[in-house]
């Protein structure tokens, strides 16, 4: 082997070693995504990432745009512009579906097909083999165990869509794309879903959950992006869009002083003898108890003082009546 | 190699539910009355050649005139069928949303459609070569008459059902389940009275006539097969016998043979068809 050569063989195996060292690719990867049907902009400049194992739920009003986006990460619509990675391979390449697990907002699977068929139909499809028993583990999982051999047109709609939760899980998915998956389920069949979506973040797959239930994002999302009229309004983790906290205080012989003290802490919003002042996500937690002691030094009488948090419905509307307002 | 498997298994999908829909057992049925009339039929034909009313010549003119008519009905059985069992599968797959989790599977789009292609060519084919091979055997049981080319005869058969089942296909991409079926089997039938009318053009001389039956042979290559198989079914004398060219005018007998380019042309028509419908089906949103 000549010098020139071995050289560029020690180059190879660097940059493979480097390669190898990356951390993965991120689940979903997007950027720039737009799609126009007719006259109506459904998604605007759409960018969002989904990291491995991580959850991600994607809120937002009716006609926002969520299942737009959704069927353009997965090539069933055409984005007019934008780019799409699924698990590090552009999502033009069918190949890069080839672990993802997907329930449609509309799910309907062939009503001539047994549960159990449905499953092997997939397996074949996704080109991943699966053992019969793991599929009827994947039944199981979604309680279906018992109906495996009944055809799918006798099935009631919750039943259907435990079956598209069992059709996306049965692949060895790394990532699982939820488009609204417990709107046809009941209570207990909603918990059901929470549980499998925290089960697999526990074995490190990515899941991205469309949903209207904001307490069901709340519960299982790491991340939130909130879409609006086809753009992202906000994104973030929970803690940084619930970050802000508040305090509501009721005060009594309020010196201008005292208002300072208060302005200084944050945003002030007065109602009658009510106070509630907006505290900083980063604040010590020692914020209160120093503002009340400063309060209180300055002669005012402290009738109530009580936390407030915002939960992530109340910080969805704002968001939604924010942009509303902005474009009047 | 991964879309070998998504073809064939699109194709066995596409024929399981044929199956299961009792597709195949309504045709099955449909099949057997047919069998079981034109077998009666044909028997009444042998007993008045028998009774010496009608000579041997007259006999299998009449032959051949059922052979194709009761042809005929099969072909408008399985063009039928095929058209309305390709519209839904497609665009009935994408409006009630059973495509969406398929397509969502690392699949081409092509490969589905070749799938489902597939399946469609090898139902349509098989009811058309089964039945039709039925009704030339009761034939030949009842009035001992048995066509000159059966299995040419039976091959073009099978080539218009493709044909009017990638047509079927194209529409479906495009437009309703229902829509595609009804323009489908609505085109076939324009297609055939084009046909007829020409025939009768030509019989009388009259050359725009006959053009009309020409370019829609082009245009829709089903009436011009129909005529190809026709002519393989029926007995050669069986023209003389009618009256000769004069014979053509009448839609159950066919003068002039099937030449080697309207085939290839029927050939080109289905590959251009099929890219059509592949180019509309990937384009597609879901």
């Amino acid at each position: 082997m000549s010098l020139a050569e071995n050289r560029s063989a020690v180059g190879d195996d660097a940059a493979a070693q480097l390669v190898a060292g990356l951390p993965p690719p991120p689940a979903v990867w997007c950027s720039g995504l737009r799609k126009r049907y007719g006259k109506q902009q459904a998604v605007e400049d759409v960018s969002l990432e989904v990291d491995r194992g991580e959850v991600v739920g994607l809120l937002g009003p009716n006609g926002a745009g969520k299942t737009s986006v959704i069927k353009m990460l997965l090539g069933l619509v055409h984005p007019d512009a934008g780019e799409v990675m699924l698990l590090g391979r552009p999502a033009a390449d069918p190949a890069a579906r080839a672990r993802v697990g997907y329930l449609p907002e509309l799910f309907r699977y062939q009503p001539w097909l047994s549960a159990a068929e449905v499953l092997v139909l997939h397996v074949r499809l996704a080109g991943i083999g699966v053992s019969a028993q793991e599929q009827l583990d994947c039944l199981s999982l979604v309680g279906l165990a018992d109906r495996a051999g009944d055809r799918v047109g006798g099935f009631s709609k919750g039943m259907q869509q435990r079956l598209g939760l069992a059709v996306a899980l049965v692949a060895g998915p790394e990532l699982v794309v939820l488009d609204e998956p417990t709107s046809a389920l009941d209570p207990l069949g909603r918990v059901d879903v929470r549980d499998i979506v925290l089960a697999l973040k526990s074995r490190g797959v990515a899941v991205l959950l469309n949903s209207h239930l904001i307490g069901e994002v709340e519960r299982v999302c790491d991340r939130v992006v909130i879409l609006d009229r086809g753009r992202v309004a906000a994104s973030g983790t929970l803690a940084e869009l619930l970050g802000q906290r508040e305090v509501r205080l009721q005060l009594a012989d309020l010196s201008p002083a005292a208002e300072e003290r208060l302005a200084a802490t944050g945003v002030v919003e007065r109602a009658g003898d009510w106070f509630t002042v907006a505290l900083a996500a980063d604040e010590e937690r020692t914020a209160v108890p120093d503002l009340v002691r400063d309060l209180v030094a300055l002669g005012v009488r402290v009738h109530a003082v009580e936390p407030a948090r915002i939960s992530l419905e109340e910080r969805l509307l704002g968001i939604l009546r924010a942009g509303k307002e902005g474009d009047e | 190699m991964t879309t070998t498997r998504t073809v064939l298994t699109i194709a066995a999908l596409t024929l399981r539910e044929a199956l299961r829909r009792r597709v195949v057992l309504a045709l099955a049925v449909l099949t057997l009355v047919l069998l079981v009339l034109s077998g009666w039929g044909f028997s009444r034909v042998a007993a008045e050649s028998g009774a010496t009313t009608l000579t041997s010549g007259e006999a299998r003119l009449t032959a051949s005139i059922m052979l194709n008519l009761v042809m005929f009905g099969f072909s408008l059985i399985a063009a039928l069928g095929t058209a309305f069992l390709a519209g839904p599968t497609l665009s009935g797959e994408t409006e009630s949303g059973i495509a969406l989790a398929v397509l969502a599977r690392p699949i081409r789009r092509s490969a589905v459609l070749l799938g489902k292609w597939l399946g469609l060519v090898g139902f349509g084919g098989s009811f058309v070569v089964l039945a039709g091979l039925a009704q030339c055997l009761v034939v030949r049981q009842t009035v001992d008459y048995w066509p000159p080319q059966p299995a040419l005869a039976l091959a073009l058969l099978v080539a218009q059902t493709i044909v009017l089942l990638t047509l079927a296909l194209l529409l479906s991409t495009a437009v309703s389940p229902m829509a595609s079926g009804v323009v489908a089997v609505g085109l076939f039938g324009a297609t055939w009275i084009a046909g007829v009318v020409g025939a009768i053009g030509a019989s009388l001389g009259n050359d725009s006539v006959a053009r009309v039956g020409t370019v829609s042979r082009m245009i829709l290559p089903t009436d011009g097969l129909w005529r190809g198989a026709m002519r393989a079914f029926q007995d050669p004398s069986a023209l003389v016998e009618f009256g000769g060219s004069e014979g053509q005018a009448f839609p159950f007998l066919s003068v002039a043979p099937l030449t080697i380019t309207y085939v290839l042309w029927a050939a080109v028509w289905v590959a251009m068809i099929w890219g059509l419908a592949a180019a509309s089906f990937l384009r597609k949103d879901l």
